[in-house]
């Protein structure tokens, strides 16, 4: 018993530099806690709708999200998708125009995004993107919150993707006097160094929900990292429901097999 | 040598011209095992499965998975999204690379603890380093495949070790990238490769097995079977006992798989690779950790560049196991019955635990210190303490057969008196 113990110990051990890989100099994240938390959590339908406008009116003018095609925000998305029906995410495709052909006149044209199309991108390529933003690259979207700090699906007492993605966003402040800031960058306390090229994107009123959810900064932000962390993995429900079903057989499983072990060593001495 | 009796007469008919029956039966009912094995023996079977689930895991995720730079990680991020159970069978993939390794390493300490790679098991030791060898290879080229920030990077780390070999060691690394850095070329042989490999691994763990079933299975006393009281078949007592002890190992990995599937990898390897952004830290998967710590905790010594002595410090540390039945100078195995072996075995596991974690830190301050510590005492544990230990150490009277020992533990089960045994 002491020896398993003992290994117990070294296994926690062994599992510990995953929590030391993260970068040591950066700030406590904020833990604002999530609707998908836990192994029961979900994403929050309403919550979903209200992030992906944020993202639509407000990070999508800088942000791509090449990962996703319009037609995942539908009922045949990934995981059920963000609640839309199909006739609303032919309309949100429709407003925005995609590069298509050749035609047969051999002309490239310009048509509006139909659902089976990725999300448009604001600009062409990576270099009208930097040109735009003082050489600054903003980093595609889909899957923020999977790769900063310690992402979707770590251990829960290390701060998630979705604390950094939130942290982020909710933590621009003026900088401390003395604080010496390069040129086109803001001060942000979430931020590993601290300068920040991406100005603060959100304010309050940013946008107007349709709900009548008061759009604050905290509630812009926890709206829009839910959007972003459905994005990142949107078959994570199905992933925790699939979870609960295999780990219950698992357990009538081992006690049947414990039992069988018992019996069938019964008259080993 | 003839098929079971109660066989029907198609099965008779098979056997008398291909005698897979009898060859079944010979090695899983009449094979006679150590009657008091404990827990500890599962996790070689564990392994096997877990070289099962990955081999066919794989095969499907190969289906899916695209090798090309521009290709890779987008094939995979759809294997996630709009393949069928695609995040399910990556998952379970990605995830059972690490607890292959938890189980191996596992397997690996119970031998050493043991005494299981002592006459006349020296053979199916140094195969088990074979497997541990391919392993590393195979688990090395498929964190490549997804082609993220840490897999770039990690594989430019790794094959650039190479480059450290005197004269040749540059045209030695060009050769492996097929090419001047780390690209397409280098992608595609690594896929081919890590397609490969597992096969490899397949056909050492047969040979494995084969010189395991030549003289059965060690026991945790360490003592020869004497007779057929000592033993029993392996069907059904350690099928039953293998099986049960793998739906325990299951809920375990399932709680991974299910609720924390990205808990033992690198977050930044969702970001796509880009050569032209070296991340703010290059880690390798954590079971390579103690090794990693030994390549970069190892100076300069004499006319060796560090880098060099480094590379050998960590290829040697895995091939002084090859020679570890010759080190070890005691001729009693079990370290139940050696009074100081017992002791020093759990400073050789703090050890590589310790290497671990200075595997995870930037190379400054005391980690540099642990880490140069803890290489010295790895190779100091092996090369030195072994051979002195077997020769100064005075062993505790071995009990008489397994059958007296496990009767006057006065338990029910057998083994249940073993002190490793799980509750």
């Amino acid at each position: 018993m002491r020896r398993l113990a003992l290994v117990l110990v070294g296994a926690g051990l062994l599992l510990a530099p995953a929590a030391y890989a993260q970068d040591e100099t950066a700030p406590a994240l904020p833990r604002p806690g999530w609707s998908f938390d836990g192994p029961f959590g979900t994403f929050d339908r309403a919550a979903l709708q209200r992030g992906f406008q944020v993202y639509s009116e407000v990070c999508s003018n800088c942000h791509s999200m090449n990962l996703l095609a319009y037609d995942d925000l539908g009922p045949d998305g990934p995981g059920g998708g963000l609640g839309y029906t199909e006739d609303e995410v032919k309309a949100i495709a429709a407003q925005k125009q995609v590069t298509d052909g050749p035609n047969d006149q051999g002309d490239m044209f310009q048509r509006p995004a139909r659902p089976s199309d990725h999300f448009v991108p604001p600009f062409p390529n990576d270099q009208a993107n930097r040109a735009a933003h003082n050489g600054a690259l903003p980093p595609d979207l889909s899957l923020i919150v999977k790769e900063r700090a310690g992402g979707l699906g770590a251990m829960p007492w290390l701060a998630s993707g979705p604390d950094y993605v939130y942290g982020i966003l909710t933590g621009f402040k003026n900088p401390p006097t003395g604080e010496k800031m390069p040129d086109n960058s803001y001060y942000n306390v979430d931020f590993p160094g601290h300068h920040i090229a991406m100005p603060p994107p959100l304010s309050a009123d940013v946008v107007t929900y349709s709900d009548g959810t008061k759009a604050t900064v905290p509630q812009e932000a926890h709206d829009v990292v839910t959007f972003l962390a459905w994005a990142a993995e949107p078959t994570m429900e199905e992933r925790k429901r699939t979870g609960a079903k295999v780990l219950i057989f698992l357990l009538v499983l081992a006690g049947i097999l414990y039992a069988a072990k018992r019996k069938i060593w019964a008259d080993v001495h | 040598m003839a098929a079971p009796q109660t066989q029907s007469k198609l099965v008779r008919w098979i056997d008398r011209r291909l005698p897979i029956f009898t060859f079944l039966d010979h090695e899983l009912n009449e094979y006679p095992t150590p009657k008091n094995l404990n827990y500890w023996w599962n996790f070689g079977s564990l392994a096997g499965i877990m070289l099962t689930i990955m081999i066919v895991t794989g095969i499907f995720l190969a289906m899916e998975y695209t090798p090309n730079t521009n290709l890779a990680f987008d094939s995979v991020e759809r294997i996630m999204r709009a393949v069928n159970y695609g995040w399910l069978i990556r998952y379970i993939h990605m995830n059972g690379a690490s607890f292959f390794f938890i189980v191996t390493y596992i397997h690996i300490f119970r031998g050493l603890y043991y005494g299981s790679y002592k006459e006349p098991r020296e053979l199916l030791w140094m195969l088990g380093v074979v497997i541990l060898l391919c392993m590393m290879a195979t688990a090395f080229m498929g964190y490549v495949l997804p082609w993220g920030q840490m897999s770039y990077w990690g594989a430019t780390v790794i094959t650039n070790l190479f480059s450290a070999i005197p004269l040749v060691g540059n045209d030695i690394v060009t050769w492996l990238w097929g090419g001047f850095s780390v690209d397409n070329p280098t992608l595609n042989r690594f896929y081919a490769l890590h397609y490969l490999l597992p096969f490899v691994i397949l056909g050492v763990v047969g040979l494995h097995l084969m010189a395991l079933h030549t003289h059965g299975s060690n026991n945790p006393l360490g003592i020869d079977r004497k007779g057929p009281q000592d033993s029993i078949p392996f069907h059904p007592y350690y099928t039953v006992k293998d099986m049960f002890g793998l739906a325990v190992f299951l809920i375990v990995f399932a709680v991974f798989v299910f609720y924390f599937p990205n808990a033992l990898a690198d977050p930044q390897n969702y970001i796509r690779a880009n050569p032209l952004q070296t991340p703010p830290e290059i880690v390798p998967e954590w079971y390579f950790l103690p090794f990693y710590a030994m390549l970069r905790s190892v100076p300069d010594i004499l006319f060796i560049k560090a880098k060099l002595a480094g590379v050998i410090a960590m290829f040697g540390s895995i091939g002084l196991l090859f020679i570890l039945p010759w080190l070890d100078t005691s001729p009693v195995r079990s370290a139940r019955f050696r009074p100081i072996y017992k002791w020093v075995f759990w400073l050789l596991v703090i050890d590589v635990l310790a290497l671990g974690m200075v595997g995870a830190h930037r190379p400054e301050g005391m980690w540099i210190v642990i880490g140069r510590v803890g290489t010295l005492y790895y190779f100091f544990h092996f090369l030195i303490l072994f051979p002195l230990i077997g020769i100064f150490e005075r062993p505790l009277p071995l009990p008489t057969s397994i059958s007296a020992a496990v009767t006057k533990g006065g338990g029910k089960l057998a083994g249940a008196s073993a002190p490793m045994e799980k509750p």
